[in-house]
Order: structure tokens, then C-alpha cells, then sequence
């Protein structure tokens, strides 16, 4: 993974094109829904569910790209793809990876978030 | 109609069920002046659409209880929803799930997260068309009767003309040129609109449409642009509802003092070209040919026979002995090369034979 694992030219973009408190309101938005959205992804693997896993991988790609985490967006893109063939054999190890990499997105965004 | 309109303000609903999306749409669309309202999946959209006044929606595909495709499919068999422009939103590598939904008929798309200038542009490029449609369908509205509005809302305008088998009929007043000299225009001018109301009331009563009104005449056509098998039928029943119908009306003119009115009616079936014409601004349904020029034949020659009411033996055919008609003698009529069979109705009651040539 890269060093700074979000893209901070896409946020002050959409800070120049809103303001600094909307893009606080997304990123404590994605966070909320990055972790919903993992521990669905997780759930849906035991119960073998792959649509909720698609729409929970495609959810979590959508949104991250927003805020400019491209490197965790193009993982989540690949676990989508993999819903996507019908297969979730390779699933849970990308998850983890997943799930793993969300903490560093998390503290990079309130980062930015705090103006830091 | 101005040739650009500024982008005007919306009420749009935004379906999808990322919050970071919503969010960042929503605030988008604020910024250009829209008012704006979400929907977190289809099911929620589709209650939220039949219940409020949206001018656009934008969609996303994949979403939990309905998707995208599904909020389409429901939206095209819903006659009030059908018309709501929507704007697919999609990820950039869903690209082929867009060009479904464009065949499925969506409007246009939007890669997420939007650029603000292409965001503003479709937007406003869709209110616009939808806008120009709520116009089209208003005058829909009022100048076709409401069976013909209702046809022409739910399967479209059908451009270009067609062969049909239909009945036309042509009225006039008798005399109208005498009544017109002898009273103040403000009569004249009401006289005229009670007439038309009350030949309209008959006509639409019977599923026809009038589609041309000049001076004291109307012309009208049954059996298209919505079908009915039974159009001879349907139109000799207008006619004699509107000999009727002026029968009452003389009453009410009598009492007032004032003179009665008399009218002629010609109706002939068959074949006849059916289209829209007109230009675009102002286009009615219309129907030409042989039929067409019959009918108005007839309906001159109600003068010299004296009959109300003439028709061709087409239209005698399709009564099926359900309303009498007593054959007159053939008639050279004008553009017929042949003698053609002409048949007066027969009215149920005693009714004053119409008043010689104007």
C-alpha cells in the first residue's frame, strides 16, 4: 500500500467545491458505513450470500473512491469482482485484507478531517 | 419558444444506498438551486415517487430489496410514473449495466462521484426535455377529448400516417350565414360555443374525436386514433344525439324568442389515411381520402334531400338493421364518378325537416 493511503488533492477538491464541515459529514459517513458494510461482508460469506457480499464490496468501492482512498477502493473493487464470477473461495482472505487496511484509511480521513 | 432556457429548478429524488453517495449528490444538486429528497433502495423510490411530484430521478443500480433495474421496470408500466425522466448513477466500471438500463428507457447516466459541470449539465438537459414534456402533454389535454388523451399519453404519438378503417361525419348549421346577419355577435358567438359543447358532448360520448371545427362546422372521426369496431354504430348514434340534442336547445331558443337552428350531418366509412399534421407547433389528428370527401358530400346534400342525417351504404352496413335507414335515390355526387347509394336515418321522433339551401 502506499504511504498515504487516501488522496488528499480529492478531498481539498471537494472541500473547494463544498466546505470543510460536508466533507467532515462524509467522511464520518463513510466510516459508519465501511464498517457496516465489512461485517456485512463478513456475515454474508458465512451465510454464503453472495449478492449482499457483491452490493456490500461494490458499496464500500463506490464510496471510498469518493473520498479519494483509491488503493483501498480498487481492493474492495476486486472482492466485488469476485462476488460478481459467483465464487467466494477467495473471498475471506481479500476481506481481511480489507478489513485490515480500513484502519489506516479511517486515521488518514480524521486527519484531514481535523485539518491536520 | 425560447431557443435556451436557464436551467430551472427541480424536485429531485435521489435513490441509493450509500450515504456518501447520497450526501454527495444531494449537495450537488442543492448547489444548483434543486430541492432534493432520498430513497436508500427501490422500494422506498417507488413509494416515495407515487406519492410526491418529482421531476427527476437519479438511480442507482445496485441497491438491496429493489435494484435499479427492477425501480425501471416498475416505473415504465406506471402511467404516472412513466414519463419521470431518470438518470442512472453508476461506478465507471459498470458501464454495460448502463446501456441496459438506457435501452430500458433511462434518459442518461452519471459516473460517480459526478464532476459538478457534467452533473449540472445533464440535469438541467433532463428537466429541460421534461419539462417541454409536461408542455406536450398539456396540450394534449386540452385539445384532444379525454379517451384520445389518454390513448395518445399511454402509447405515444404514432408519427406518420396509416391506412384505418374509420367513419367520418361532417356537420353544419343550415342557414347559418342568415341566423349570423340577424342577431348582435355576442349571440352569434354563443350560439356558436352552446352548439359546439353540446355536438362535442355527443361525439366524445361516443368515443369519437372532433378534429377540425370551421366557422359553423366540425368535423369529427370515430374509430380512430382509438379503435372501436362498431364506429359506423358509434357515429350514427352522435348523429342522432345531436339532431336530439338541438331539438332540446331550440326549445330553450324558442322560449328566449329567438330562432331555432337546424343542422345537416353526412357520414360515410371505410378506409382513410389517419396521421398527425400540422407543424411543430401545432399538429391534430386528422384523417383525408375518398371517405373523408364523402361524408362531407353527404352532408352537403342533406339540403337538397332534407334529411338530417345521410349516410353511405358503409356506414349503413355496419347499423346491421339496428338503426333504420330508408334508402334515397342514388346521387351523382361531386369527385364520385358512380352513382352512390345514399340512406337517410330515420329519427325516433318527429323532428323539422332541415330548411332549404342557405
Amino acid at each position: 500500500m502506499a504511504q498515504s493511503p487516501v488522496d488528499h488533492a480529492t478531498l481539498q477538491d471537494l472541500v473547494a467545491s463544498t466546505d470543510m464541515a460536508f466533507v467532515q459529514e462524509l467522511i464520518e459517513a463513510f466510516l459508519e458505513d465501511g464498517r457496516e458494510q465489512i461485517a456485512a461482508m463478513r456475515q454474508s460469506l458465512a451465510s454464503g450470500d453472495v449478492l449482499v457480499f457483491q452490493r456490500a464490496a461494490h458499496s464500500l468501492k463506490s464510496s471510498s473512491a469518493s473520498l479519494g482512498a483509491l488503493g483501498f477502493s480498487s481492493q474492495a473493487k476486486d472482492l466485488e469482482q469476485l462476488a460478481k464470477q459467483g465464487s467466494l473461495e477467495e473471498a475471506p482472505e481479500g476481506l481481511e485484507q480489507v478489513a485490515a487496511a480500513f484502519p489506516a484509511i479511517e486515521q488518514s480521513l480524521r486527519e484531514f478531517g481535523h485539518g491536520a | 419558444m425560447e431557443r435556451s432556457h436557464p436551467a430551472e429548478a427541480g424536485h429531485l429524488l435521489v435513490v441509493d444506498d450509500n450515504k456518501v453517495n447520497r450526501l454527495l449528490l444531494g449537495r450537488g444538486l442543492e448547489q444548483h438551486g434543486h430541492s432534493v429528497e432520498f430513497a436508500e433502495n427501490g422500494v422506498r423510490a417507488l413509494e416515495m415517487l407515487r406519492k410526491g411530484r418529482f421531476d427527476l430521478v437519479l438511480l442507482d443500480i445496485m441497491m438491496p430489496e429493489l435494484d435499479g433495474y427492477q425501480v425501471l421496470e416498475q416505473l415504465t408500466t406506471e402511467p404516472d410514473l412513466r414519463d419521470i425522466p431518470v438518470i442512472m448513477t453508476s461506478a465507471n466500471d459498470e458501464l454495460d449495466s448502463v446501456v441496459r438500463c438506457i435501452e430500458m428507457g433511462a434518459e442518461d447516466f452519471l459516473v460517480k462521484p459526478p464532476n459538478p459541470v457534467l452533473l449540472k449539465a445533464r440535469i438541467g438537459a433532463s428537466l429541460e426535455k421534461k419539462r417541454l414534456r409536461d408542455q406536450q402533454r398539456q396540450l394534449i389535454r386540452r385539445f384532444a377529448t379525454p379517451e384520445v388523451a389518454e390513448e395518445l399519453l399511454a402509447n405515444g404519438f404514432e408519427l406518420g400516417g396509416k391506412f384505418v378503417n374509420a367513419t367520418a361525419m361532417f356537420s353544419d348549421i343550415r342557414g347559418f350565414t342568415s341566423i349570423a346577419e340577424s342577431q348582435s355577435p355576442t349571440d352569434t358567438i354563443e350560439l356558436l360555443n352552446t352548439y359546439y359543447t353540446l355536438m362535442f358532448d355527443a361525439i366524445s360520448g361516443q368515443g369519437g374525436t372532433v378534429n377540425q371545427m370551421v366557422g359553423d362546422g366540425l368535423m369529427a372521426i370515430f374509430g380512430a386514433p382509438v379503435p372501436h369496431a362498431d364506429h359506423p354504430l358509434r357515429a350514427v348514434r352522435a348523429a342522432l344525439e345531436m339532431v336530439e340534442l338541438i331539438q332540446l336547445f331550440n326549445q330553450g331558443q324558442s322560449a328566449q324568442g329567438k330562432a331555432p337552428i337546424q343542422i345537416g350531418i353526412g357520414v360515410a366509412s371505410g378506409r382513410v389515411i389517419a396521421g398527425f399534421t400540422g407543424t411543430q407547433s401545432r399538429a391534430t389528428y386528422t384523417c383525408v381520402g375518398d371517405t373523408v370527401n364523402l361524408a362531407a358530400r353527404l352532408e352537403a346534400h342533406t339540403k337538397v334531400l332534407g334529411h338530417p342525417i345521410l349516410i353511405d351504404e358503409n356506414t349503413w352496413q355496419g347499423l346491421g338493421g339496428e338503426i333504420p335507414a330508408t334508402e334515397q335515390e342514388p346521387t351523382q355526387l361531386r369527385g364520385k364518378s358512380a352513382a352512390v347509394r345514399v340512406f337517410a336515418v330515420s329519427l325516433p321522433a318527429e323532428v323539422p325537416e332541415p330548411q332549404g339551401p342557405r
